[in-house]
């Protein structure tokens, strides 16, 4: 899991099925001192996040454990938003 | 597996269950002579490790999900042990 | 996921049994958040019949076979979702 930004959204009437009721969001990956750690990718969002808000995500196979039933084409879920980071 | 220094924690009211129990640590990863090793991370804790010590973090679902008894986690990294010394040969 | 353009298909007569019956098309990738084409694709099995030129959203890895179309399938990129709307920072950067 990595520290990331919500830097904008993403909308798509067609999709794959398990994607449906879920918000596609901008991310871009940071480190614990809020600098860029990398290039900024779409995310599926389980936890209703807003832009500008600190987040942290999952990627990989875990990403879609994120999901309900465990299951769909996602390799990237934002799983938390940050209150506060002590680093 | 790799080592990791621990930096801190994360505080979280909002987030998916399978975080609820155990907390959310960042984590810089290390090279074994301590140097840093690309940008910081996070990692749940199971060990309750404290600020600036090392230790060994786990990168895979299913291993994370033995740890913390969850089948399919939407979890991936895990700290599973406190480094108490490293010994290179080279 | 990555966004991209869908910009060609590949065609191949011969190949892995698995992979009959798909789409395959090209998808030349987006630079986020500057909303610009990158040089560097990838080609990707089509789960929701994109068309050429449209901005479509990719899945990687393992999770590429999480779709019903592309379940137990030798696939490792998959086209999930046709973009419609895209905001960066507040603003609209793409509209289909």
């Amino acid at each position: 899991m990595f520290l990331g930004r919500v830097i904008g959204k993403i909308w798509a009437t067609r999709k794959d099925v398990s994607l449906k009721g879920f918000r596609l969001l901008v991310v871009e990956p940071i480190d614990h001192d809020h600098k860029k750690a990398g290039d900024a990718f779409v995310a599926v969002d389980v936890v209703n996040a807003s832009d500008g808000e600190t987040i942290y995500w999952v990627g990989s196979r875990e990403a879609p454990n994120a999901l309900p039933d465990k299951y769909g084409p996602v390799d990237a879920a934002v799983v938390g938003i940050v209150d506060r980071v002590d680093a | 597996m790799f080592l990791a220094r621990v930096l801190g924690s994360v505080t979280s009211t909002i987030k998916h269950s399978d975080y609820n129990s155990a907390k959310l640590m960042v984590v810089q990863p290390i090279t074994p002579d301590g140097k840093d090793d690309g940008a910081s991370a996070l990692a749940v804790d199971a060990t309750g490790v404290g600020r600036g010590e090392i230790v060994l973090v786990i990168r895979q679902g299913v291993a994370a999900g033995l740890v913390l008894n969850v089948e399919l986690p939407a979890v991936r990294s895990v700290i599973v042990g406190v480094v108490d010394d490293i010994d290179i040969k080279r | 996921m990555t966004l991209g353009k869908v910009v060609g298909t590949v065609v191949a007569t011969q190949k892995d049994s698995g992979l009959a019956g798909f789409k395959l098309q090209i998808v030349q990738t987006l630079d986020l958040p500057a909303f610009e084409l990158r040089e560097s694709f990838l080609v990707a099995v089509d789960a929701v019949g994109a068309g050429d030129g449209e901005v479509v959203l990719c899945c990687s890895g393992s999770s590429a076979r999480m779709t019903s179309v592309t379940e137990d399938r030798p696939v490792d990129a998959v086209i999930v979702a046709i973009i419609d709307t895209a905001e960066i920072e507040g603003e609209a950067v793409y509209q289909k």
